[in-house]
């Protein structure tokens, strides 16, 4: 695997940053990859922009920051709007299907959306796992990480009360994707 | 002693989370500071990790506090820390100085934030280089080490824990805000491996004139509680810490010798990492975050058939005079990275004394990192 860029955006309280801390975790502890994982956000806890980047390698990676993303997931609105350019010609794309409209995308991508959020109220009953919904989709359409090196990493970053609600969460989402 | 660091294990840190893990595992039972953006992790970390490990950790009231406190537990026989950002470093210039006079051995993070005053808090910009060796008031030396990465955040928080030590001086681990909330593999040592400086302790009281300051071999520090009566004040004073603030050579005789301590060490204290530097014809000069900007231009550079080499000081502090000269006289062009307006340029400059042309290229955009294209043009410009 050559370097891959991967770049996640939302809103405050959506979940984008832990859904990349698990990506990155379960990258370069359990699957022997390098990866990095970098962030940036306003002073807003909730409804700020929120950007985190990831680059998943076999070699050390030495830059650090992802300029041209391969993968741009875009999870609102304006996220969408404002990462669209970055994304490479011929990148992966996915987009929260009921949050986000992609207008007419000119640029040659291959386009995937869902209703994480929508689905996450609708099957769940709990909006806050929309993140792993999505990050089940990802992970099934990208194959980034295997699925045991995220089990894993969710395993150490969740506390116990909460994991097999979240794990359900990214087991849908893979289904979603392998059925999408 | 309990000791609970993690040993010889791999983990995905925070870049924050890393520099706090590797003060407990330099043995670190002491930290006090006040929360700021992006340097609060470490405080938030150590304030479970330190009980875990029969530390202390202090929630001051402010950064003055803070400074106040490690420089205490310090002469109370502990290692200490603190960790803030560049508003807070401002607030403890006063105590830097008294920690120096007074060779108080002991780490300081900075975690380096957009600035002037509250600037911007979530901005990555290396801002702080000169308030890290100029802040406080005076002549003196001060050590500083700029890492790259959340390993190196680890390893040289370890690594400033045994200079502090070994020099008696206070020593700064000079990072930013993108250094300290990336998060990357982590490797941790075994604790038996780790080599550990500890600081010469004063084990018997010599009578009240016992020399315990002033030493370019750096003198024994008494402990306080220890029943070794010694004199410590932040003015002038002889080797025993009588205090004399008439006597010109009294006070020639301290700041030289506080100078020299560190300055006839120099060679023990500086890092280098070089890179591609053999064939260079342009050595571009960088240090901390940006260095990695660099590695991938020089990369870039290389398979295009440019000679260009890193070259890239850890020890940002004190200033690298005789490599960068040494390096002068061998490539044609060196070009100076920072992410500021040319902090580290006129030093290097003035050790490149001639010999070669010297550039300096902030970033286009101050607080994002280079574009390698951004550097390469440079590099195309003057080769």
């Amino acid at each position: 695997m050559s370097e891959i860029g991967v770049r996640l955006s939302g809103i405050g309280g959506q979940g984008v940053v832990l859904a990349s801390i698990i990506l990155g975790r379960a990258a370069s502890v359990y699957d022997n990859l390098y990866a990095v994982q970098t962030q940036t956000y306003g002073s807003d806890m909730r409804g700020g922009d929120v950007c985190t980047e990831i680059i998943v390698s076999e070699k050390e990676i030495v830059y650090p920051i992802v300029n041209t993303p391969d993968i741009l997931i875009a999870i609102a609105q304006k996220a969408f709007d404002q990462h669209i350019t970055d994304l490479k010609e011929g990148g992966i794309l996915i987009t929260d299907k009921d949050l986000v409209n992609v207008g007419n995308l000119t640029k040659n991508v291959n386009h995937y959306s869902e209703e994480f959020n929508k689905k996450a109220i609708d099957d769940f009953n709990e909006k806050r796992v929309s993140n792993m919904i999505m990050l089940g989709f990802v992970v099934e359409k990208t194959k980034l990480i295997t699925y045991e090196a995220l089990e894993k990493a969710i395993a150490d970053l969740l506390s116990p009360r909460i994991f097999d609600l979240n794990k359900k969460a990214i087991d849908f989402g893979m289904k979603l994707a392998s059925t999408n | 002693m309990i000791n609970n660091s993690k040993t010889n294990k791999t983990d995905f840190l925070q870049g924050n989370i890393a520099c706090a893990e590797g003060a407990i595992m330099a043995g670190c039972k002491f930290f006090a500071g006040y929360p700021i953006t992006p340097a609060s992790e470490i405080a938030h970390h150590l304030s479970k990790r330190m009980f875990e490990v029969d530390g202390t950790f202090i929630q001051t009231e402010d950064e003055i506090a803070a400074i106040a406190n490690i420089v205490g537990a310090s002469w109370g026989g502990v290692k200490s820390m603190t960790a803030t950002s560049g508003p807070g470093i401002s607030l403890m210039q006063e105590n830097i100085g008294l920690a120096v006079a007074t060779e108080t051995p002991c780490v300081i993070v900075n975690v380096q934030r957009g600035a002037p005053s509250t600037g911007s808090p979530s901005v990555h910009l290396q801002g702080d280089i000169l308030q890290s060796k100029f802040g406080s008031q005076g002549d003196y030396q001060i050590i500083a080490l700029a890492p790259a990465s959340p390993q190196e955040m680890f390893d040289f928080t370890i690594k400033a824990f045994n200079l502090a030590e070994q020099f008696r001086t206070p020593v700064f681990v000079l990072s930013d805000s993108l250094v300290g909330h990336m998060r990357e593999r982590v490797n941790f040592p075994l604790q038996e491996e780790l080599i550990l400086s500890e600081r010469k302790k004063l084990e018997h009281y010599q009578g009240i004139h016992q020399k315990i300051f002033l030493d370019e071999e750096v003198a024994p520090m008494p402990v306080f509680g220890k029943g070794l009566k010694a004199n410590i004040t932040g003015s002038t004073h002889k080797e025993d810490g009588f205090r004399n603030v008439s006597d010109p050579k009294i006070m020639d005789n301290a700041i030289k010798k506080l100078t020299n301590k560190i300055l006839k060490h120099k060679e023990e204290i500086i890092e280098i990492n070089e890179h591609e530097i053999d064939d260079a014809e342009v050595a571009i000069l960088s240090y901390g975050l940006t260095s990695r900007a660099v590695l991938e231009t020089v990369k870039i550079a290389r398979k295009n058939g440019i000679k260009v080499g890193s070259f890239r000081p850890i020890t940002v502090w004190p200033f690298p005079e005789e490599e960068v000269e040494k390096l002068s006289r061998r490539v044609k062009t060196i070009i100076v990275c920072e992410n500021n307006l040319g902090q580290l340029f006129p030093f290097v400059k003035s050790a490149a004394c001639e010999h070669c042309k010297v550039i300096s290229l902030p970033p286009k955009v101050l607080g994002t990192l280079y574009y390698p294209e951004e550097i390469l043009e440079k590099i195309k410009e003057v080769i």
